[in-house]
């Protein structure tokens, strides 16, 4: 076995089992932990496969946003753990049913498919003389111009509705208002007063 | 012409009394209705002259077609020949006279207009009856007069039981017509037309036609396979005609039908309507004359109505019950003198009897009037006083119902003429073997005792004696409209200071009222007389010019034919009765209450008029109640309404109240259904491309 | 014996069905099931990165960029919502997520 071989198998496992810990982990917290390695081992894959340039992405976007995100989010809610994952297993004969069924589905239309296909060819991510990421650009900004500018829509738009969504008014809480600050005139601001010696502010 | 106009002077009239009642008022509707009809009356009389007497012509008029279809037509048409002139006569003559009384004795009701057009609608029907060419008309004015005799028996429909009454009539007649309508079915079945001449002539060239009944050969009866045709036709015919002249199984009607006013009483009840079925079977004759079966089932009936309609009109204390009764009975009279085959006895007898029957029930009416608008005769007494025309009026009438007259001259009464013809056509046709004729005969003899007895009973009670009513005329209830209160207020003022003890506080009817009833009781008086000639005697052949089947009938009246006993009979058993009727009832008060408790409940048994009404109440009405609602709750509702609308509205609330515990609102429950069915779909479409089990 | 298409399919396979357990095994906590939402997510980008090698055509790439970015947007809307819907209820367990009904 090439070690190649070996680092797929392994990754794959690793990937497979985090995911599993994901779902049945009783702390949130542990399932964003395991989320991640998740992320990891997949982008391992995809190093294997020769996609550097996603598997960077995924290391990026996930784990460095999504995943803290869900982290920050997690620790920011003040959740009862304990009473968190009661119930799990009185579900579980049923989802395992389904959740065969749809691998068993998904393991024949992949097979025939296979079947379909012929011999397998070598895995090739990037056009011969080209790094991954030089092959993604000439492709994304070209042939995909719009579709790139449409999902920086979506970032924003996503992002515009997260601060909305969160965004509240709490009363008592001072802000700055730039406009009063500049409307303000020294007719308004000063007030000049002649205080006679011994008397004080009448 | 004229016949034109007599028919369609009452169908005018009635269709403007009764459609401009309002801007014409009740005056201009009276007077219009009584003229047209009086107008009518004086050409029908000239009509019959000119048949009788000036040499006119048998004919029919047409007036449009009616029916033409694939072979089948029917005609509007008048036929004129001596039936139905004689006919035409009857209803205009009593008619007209009704509608002259009605205008006194309708003084004070508010709703004269309308009344005076269904009189006028009822004698527009009863034309188009009696002059009809074939059957399908005789059927329009068959339920012409049994609607306007729905209208007016219950035209003080805010009493319910005058309601019912009209209901009752209506139902009963119902079950008669449904017998009509099937005899006339049959007619066309065996012999291809309702037309009557030519039904006549069919049935004379071909008289043994029968009816194949298939159907019991397929259900594998072979006897009565062929049934003879004339025979069916004639009991079904006779159906309708027992439906329309409340004959027995059928009577019971007509005493009910008393609810109605009195003049409607005289005219519907008594001289015209109810005799429809007496002239339908005169006017078929020729069929009966084919048929001995049918024919003696008319004898039978007739003769068993005439008696029981006797006995029981002997224990009714309601005027108008008793005079009713007496109707049917003497209805009897008429049929079974048409069943054995004295058609013209059964006509001469309509004919005397709508006189004598129109005069009693004006006379009760002019009573009851007179006593504000009291009918039990038990609250009556001691009116000869008050109203002597009244009185002399109601003896004639009774008088000849009873058929007063000396045997062997030809001086009497106008009943003693028809009615002893017809028992002496009973003993003859008796004697001769025909069917039912001996039991005729007997029946009629003994009815004529019972009439006797009840008829002087009623006089007895109502105008000798002691008045035993209470002194205020405390019988409002019984005919009570709503002008007629002041109308006795002013009666008894008028007379409370004149009244001595045991007098009776009435007072003798208007002119108008008492016109009527001299006419009348001038007819009751010498119509016999006059015409007994013409309708049984020597010049019977010539005056109905064949108009009816006299075959057997003419041999079986004449006087000298039958013993002198016969003859002698009934005017026997009539002085007999009389004789009873004044021990009872004449010479001392109380007799008769005491023999009616004396005798309870024989008593009972005739009072309540052999219980037919309690036993049709069980058979028939509680029987369609039980049918009814065993239909409307079970099948109705439960079966079509359970398994239709209730059912359906039911299913879809268990559906929807299932369906909603569906919708849980819970997030996973909605996603895992969202799994499942992506699973289910996946594994529908690796099915069908053949990738799983296949 | 070499590594193929059918082991990045096979592992794809698996995750998608983990991710798909975790969505209705959950009961109580929401932000587990965002999460299975993102393993169901990588599953598919494997798919296409496993694809677009062995067919040695770069548009699988591009397209699992893109559903990384919507990924991304969806895990912040999505958390957005749990905290305000934690603001408002003071809890997220899924069990209390019955509104949705009429």
């Amino acid at each position: 076995m090439t070690l190649a071989g070996v680092a797929f198998y392994l990754l794959s496992a690793v990937a497979v089992l985090s995911a599993l810990m994901v779902v049945s982990l009783r702390n949130p917290v542990h399932s964003v932990l395991f989320l991640i390695l998740t992320f990891f081992s997949a982008a391992g894959l995809f190093v294997l496969l020769g996609a550097e340039f996603l598997a960077m992405l995924i290391v990026v976007v996930y784990v460095g946003a999504v995943a803290v995100l869900f982290l920050f989010v997690v620790m920011m809610l003040d959740v009862d753990f304990v009473e968190l994952k009661q119930g799990f297993t009185r579900y579980l004969p049923l989802g395992l049913v389904v959740a065969v069924a749809l691998l068993a589905q998904l393991v024949v239309v992949g097979g025939a498919w296979i079947e379909r296909a012929g011999p397998d060819r070598a895995p090739l991510a990037s056009v011969p003389g080209l790094t991954n990421t030089e092959t993604l650009g000439r492709v994304l900004y070209t042939d995909y111009v719009l579709l790139f500018q449409l999902a920086g829509m979506v970032l924003l738009i996503a992002m515009i509705g997260a601060v909305v969504l969160t965004l509240r008014h709490r009363p008592g809480v001072r802000r700055q208002d730039v406009a009063v600050q500049v409307g303000r005139s020294r007719a308004k601001a000063v007030k000049l007063h002649d205080i006679r010696p011994g008397q004080g502010l009448g | 012409m004229i016949e034109l106009a007599i028919l369609f002077a009452p169908a005018f009239a009635a269709a403007v009394a009764g459609l401009f009642q309002k801007p014409l008022g009740d005056r201009l509707c009276m007077a219009l209705t009584t003229g047209l009809v009086l107008l009518a009356a004086g050409l029908s009389l000239y009509v019959f002259a000119d048949l009788t007497w000036g040499g006119g012509q048998d004919r029919v008029i047409a007036i449009a077609p009616f029916v033409d279809v694939a072979g089948f037509t029917s005609n509007w048409s008048i036929r004129i020949d001596t039936l139905s002139a004689v006919m035409l006569v009857v209803v205009t003559s009593v008619s007209a006279l009704v509608h002259v009384y009605s205008i006194g004795y309708m003084a004070q009701d508010p709703h004269r207009a309308r009344f005076f057009s269904f009189l006028s609608l009822f004698t527009f029907a009863m034309l188009a009856l009696v002059t009809a060419n074939d059957f399908l008309q005789m059927f329009f004015g068959w339920e012409g007069v049994g609607l306007a005799s729905y209208l007016l028996i219950g035209f003080w429909y805010h009493k319910p039981s005058a309601n019912d009454a009209a209901i009752k009539a209506f139902v009963t007649n119902r079950v008669g017509d449904v017998g009509f309508a099937l005899g006339i079915m049959a007619c066309y079945l065996a012999y291809g037309t309702i037309a009557f001449d030519k039904l006549f002539a069919a049935i004379a060239a071909n008289p043994h036609a029968g009816f194949h009944f298939e159907f019991l050969r397929a259900m594998g009866i072979h006897a009565a396979l062929n049934a003879p045709a004339l025979e069916v036709i004639g009991v079904l015919l006779f159906i309708g005609a027992m439906g329309k002249s409340a004959q027995l199984f059928l009577h019971v009607w007509l005493p009910d039908a008393m609810e109605g006013p009195t003049p409607v009483s005289a005219l519907i009840h008594a001289a015209t309507m109810v005799t429809a079925g007496v002239f339908m079977v005169c006017r078929v004759s020729p069929i009966y004359e084919l048929a001995p079966f049918a024919a003696g089932m008319i004898t039978i009936t007739g003769a068993a109505t005439a008696l029981f309609a006797a006995t029981v009109g002997l224990a009714q204390n309601d005027i108008k019950r008793v005079v009713a009764y007496s109707t049917c009975s003497q209805l009897g009279y008429m049929f079974f003198a048409a069943g054995v085959g004295a058609y013209g006895v059964a006509m001469f007898h309509l004919f005397t009897h709508a006189f004598f029957k129109a005069l009693l029930f004006l006379g009760a009416g002019s009573v009851i009037h007179g006593l504000h608008h009291e009918q039990d005769m038990r609250q009556m007494g001691a009116v000869r006083r008050a109203m002597p025309l009244t009185w002399a009026a109601m003896l004639i009438g009774t008088l000849a119902l009873i058929g007063f007259g000396l045997p062997g001259t030809s001086i009497g009464f106008a009943g003693f003429f028809s009615k002893d013809a017809a028992i002496e056509a009973a003993y003859a046709a008796g004697a001769s073997g025909r069917f039912g004729g001996q039991f005729a005969f007997w029946a009629s003899i003994a009815a004529a005792f019972l009439t006797s007895f009840y008829s002087w009973r009623l006089l007895f009670m109502t105008f000798e004696g002691k008045f035993r009513g209470a002194a205020h005329g405390n019988g409002h209830g019984h005919e009570q409209v709503h002008g007629h209160n002041d109308h006795a207020a002013h009666a008894e003022a008028a007379h409370a200071p004149a009244l001595a003890a045991g007098a009776a506080p009435a007072h003798e009817s208007p002119l108008v009222m008492l016109l009527p009833l001299g006419v009348l009781a001038f007819g009751a008086t010498f119509a016999g007389m006059a015409f007994a000639g013409l309708f049984v005697g020597a010049g019977a052949p010539g005056f109905w010019n064949g108009a009816l089947a006299l075959a057997h009938g003419e041999a079986a009246h004449g006087h000298h034919e039958v013993p002198v006993w016969v003859v002698w009979a009934p005017l026997v058993v009539t002085l007999v009765g009389f004789v009873l009727a004044f021990l009872i009832y004449g010479l001392r008060a109380g007799v008769g209450a005491w023999i009616a408790k004396a005798t309870g409940p024989l008593n009972a048994f005739l009072v309540h008029k052999w219980y037919f009404d309690e036993i049709y109440h069980v058979v028939w009405v509680n029987g369609a109640k039980g049918l009814g609602d065993l239909l409307w709750k079970g099948g109705d509702k439960r079966l079509i309404d359970g398994l239709g609308p209730h059912g359906a509205v039911a299913a879809m609330r268990l559906g929807a109240r299932n369906l909603r515990r569906a919708q849980t609102g819970y997030l996973y429950h909605y996603s895992f259904l969202m799994l499942l069915a992506v699973v289910a779909f996946g594994a529908f479409a690796l099915w069908t491309t053949g990738r799983l089990g296949g | 014996m070499d590594i193929g298409l059918p082991h990045y399919l096979a592992v794809g396979a698996a995750l998608f069905t983990i991710g798909v357990l975790g969505l209705f095994v959950n009961r109580k906590n929401v932000i587990i099931l965002l999460m299975s939402i993102e393993l169901v997510l990588l599953a598919v980008n494997i798919n296409l990165v496993a694809f677009s090698a062995f067919l040695h055509d770069v548009a699988g790439q591009v397209f699992a960029m893109f559903v990384l970015t919507v990924a991304a947007a969806e895990a912040a809307v999505g958390l957005a919502i749990l905290v305000t819907y934690f603001r408002n209820r003071g809890d997220i367990a899924v069990q209390d997520l019955n509104l949705m009904k009429g």
